[in-house]
């Protein structure tokens, strides 16, 4: 059975199933219990689980990512909510060189099954220190894994393949996504990790987008498609470890690509993507050379219409699309 | 006039009022327009908690500096910043005070010593030290006081930063508003101490509790510490109690309080009670106040055109503000 859920509601239907049959899963964070997170996520399982399985936290981020470490390590399954993806810069070393670390320093004999649930993302007008999308500082670190969801039945199967997997997951979620709705399967439903899928498929150009680029590009590939581009959507779902496969079999097919995400550009996941894509059997299928669209190389810009521009919007996609299927290498 | 007063003289006195009042109606204006989509984002409005953002800025000089708080338009406003520039921030144009990039949770003036508001609790706190080392070694005759609410003493860096700052006596004034929430984290869950200001004694350093809904005693308190800060005696914690009266942010339920609660604070209200002080004191009339108010309208009114009036950034300059 299906029905139609935020992907907010979805999340927190994972985090529910993951709870009510698993005592060692528990939630921590600020604002995650009578207040139901900030964006409210985790609204009505402190009343169902209570207190001590749903756990508000001082404002500590630092302490958040080691109370969750260090719980995952000897026995526990904590689900860690990092309230804006920006202040997980305060978690980077519990994160970073322990949660990471632990398992391969000590000789593989630990495991760090903690998952943290964090939004990323801009176009809120809350400005440069709430709209981050540091995605990719992860993805650089050997020993995590990075799960980006882009609609609700990926997030809930997604997360619950998280909170299963026994390793140290980054998972970021999309503000404006929160409520988007969606089909998703009731019950236990896993979307392993480290598949990538493809959300439309076409035969004149890939675009590889994640989280909210992934609806912009299916947007995108709507108007293209009226023009008679035919785009290929493909989601890689799990930054690291990713499932290049996908994506290179669809440039084969396609022979152009397009890389879309919200950070930065430089620096950003796109670079990373490109370069497994140039290094794959589908360079030689490439008929243009390799594009990125990505966010603009400055912090998020409070004013609405400078911060519309400073991540990518569906006539963005489109007008790129639309050069990449007429250029040629 | 005599220490009822803190030694401010009746003009002073009505600065502080007038304050206060432009405060609480500034942020009553911006709630307005943000409901009215005139003002996008979010923003945290300190409404109830004027008397510590004033009390404390009138202990400062306009040399001084202060580190504000996502909660920072009384901080703002307090140490002399104009409020058409801070309402054209708001409306994200060109002529705001951050070029219409920073927004409320941003809104700094450095002209008047503020190095700005802050999206990250406690993201000043650490910066403040290094503040206070940077007058010390030039040699400077300021202080920098930094605000930070009672939930952002609870960030790491909060005690790395006293620690330092008491260690190399820096000049420095840490001011902690304790409205008794970190959003919905009452203060007795997050803290197993009655006092936060007890703190001060781990780091070797004077800790004092004020009430911070009396504009006056949090003035006293804040001028001692600026006093020592500036002679050389280092830093001091200064916890002030208050409350805000609004929910934390535009998207809070506030399921973690009671009506009774806020109206019991309302009750406190520091611009009624110090409007009151002065009015027994006969040294402010009805009238003066009614013309106060008066006036406090009609800055509120001049700074919505101004804003209004004034042009968006050009989208060319987007790129601009960073060199790297
Ligand atoms: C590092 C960091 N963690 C969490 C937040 C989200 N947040 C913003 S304000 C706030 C509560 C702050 O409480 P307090 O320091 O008491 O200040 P108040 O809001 O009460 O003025 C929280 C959790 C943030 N902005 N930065
Ligand atoms: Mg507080």
């Amino acid at each position: 059975m299906s029905r139609e859920l935020t992907y907010a509601e979805a999340i927190r239907e994972a985090i529910d199933l993951a709870m009510a049959r698993d005592e060692r899963v528990f939630v921590v964070g600020e604002d995650v219990g009578v207040y139901g997170g900030a964006f409210g996520v985790t609204d009505g399982l402190f009343q169902k689980y209570g207190a001590e399985r749903v756990r508000d936290t001082p404002i500590s981020e630092a302490g958040i990512a080691g109370v969750a470490t260090g719980a995952a390590l000897t026995g526990m399954r904590p689900i860690a909510e990092i309230q804006f993806m920006d202040f997980i810069t305060l978690s980077m070393e519990q994160l970073v060189l322990q949660a990471a670390k632990l398992r391969f320093m000590l000789g593989g004999k630990v495991q760090v099954p903690l998952v943290v649930r964090t939004p990323a993302g801009a176009g809120t007008g809350a400005a440069a220190q709430h709209s981050e999308s540091l995605e990719n500082w992860f993805v650089h670190v050997p020993g995590l894994k990075v799960v980006m969801p882009s609609t609700p039945a990926d997030a809930k199967g997604l997360l619950l393949a998280s909170i299963e997997d026994p390793n140290p997951v980054i998972f970021v979620e999309h503000k404006l996504l929160y409520r988007t709705k969606g089909v998703v399967p009731e019950g236990d439903y896993i979307t392993p990790l480290s598949q990538s899928e493809v959300k439309r498929s076409g035969r004149d150009l890939t675009i590889v987008a994640t989280s909210l680029m992934v609806v912009r590009a299916l947007e995108a590939a709507v108007r293209l498609a009226e023009e008679g581009i035919e785009v290929e959507v493909v989601d890689p779902r799990t930054l690291k470890p990713l499932d290049a496969e996908p994506i290179v079999r669809s440039v084969c097919k396609t022979g152009r690509v397009l890389i879309v995400h919200e950070a930065c550009k430089t620096g950003g996941f796109g670079g990373e993507l490109a370069a497994v894509i140039a290094e794959s059997e589908a360079f030689d299928y490439l008929d243009a050379p390799i594009r990125r669209l990505a966010g603009l190389d400055i912090p998020v810009p409070y004013n609405r219409e400078l911060e519309r521009r400073m991540t990518p919007q569906v006539d963005d996609i489109v007008a790129a699309a639309r050069r990449l299927v007429r250029e040629a290498r | 006039m005599d220490d009822q007063f803190a030694d401010l003289p009746p003009a002073r006195l009505q600065d502080l009022l007038h304050q206060m009042m432009l405060i609480r109606a500034f942020e009553e204006a911006a709630e307005q327009l943000y409901l009215q989509g005139m003002i996008h984002g979010t923003m945290h409005l300190s409404i109830g908690q004027e008397g510590a953002a004033v009390g404390a800025c009138a202990a400062l000089r306009p040399t001084d500096y202060i580190l504000s708080t996502h909660r920072g338009h009384g901080h703002c406003i307090a140490k002399g910043a104009r409020v058409d520039q801070m309402m054209a921030e708001f409306f994200g144009k060109e002529t705001g005070y951050c070029r219409g990039r920073g927004g409320s949770m941003h809104i700094a003036d450095v002209s008047t010593g503020n190095l700005g508001a802050n999206g990250i609790v406690a993201g000043g706190v650490p910066m403040v030290a290094g503040v206070g080392l940077s007058i010390q070694m030039q040699r400077q005759d300021r202080v920098a006081l930094v605000f930070f609410g009672d939930g952002a003493a609870n960030e790491g860096a909060f005690h790395e930063s006293l620690n330092m700052a008491a260690i190399w006596s820096l000049p420095v004034v840490y001011f902690c508003e304790n409205n008794q929430y970190a959003m919905s984290m009452a203060i007795a869950r997050a803290s197993k101490i009655e006092r936060l200001s007890d703190r001060a004694c781990a780091y070797g350093i004077p800790g004092v509790t004020v009430d911070g809904n009396d504009p006056l005693a949090v003035y006293r308190a804040t001028r001692e510490a600026v006093e020592r800060a500036r002679s050389g005696g280092g830093p001091t914690l200064i916890e002030a109690r208050t409350y805000r009266w609004k929910g934390h942010s535009k998207s809070d339920k506030q399921r973690y309080r009671t009506k009774e609660e806020v109206k019991q604070w309302q009750e406190r209200d520091p611009i009624a009670r110090l409007a009151q002080q002065m009015i027994e004191a006969s040294i402010l009339t009805e009238g003066d106040l009614a013309t106060l108010q008066a006036r406090v309208e009609q800055e509120i009114i001049d700074a919505i055109e101004f804003a209004k009036v004034s042009p968006e950034p050009d989208p060319a300059t987007i790129l601009e503000g960073v060199y790297a």
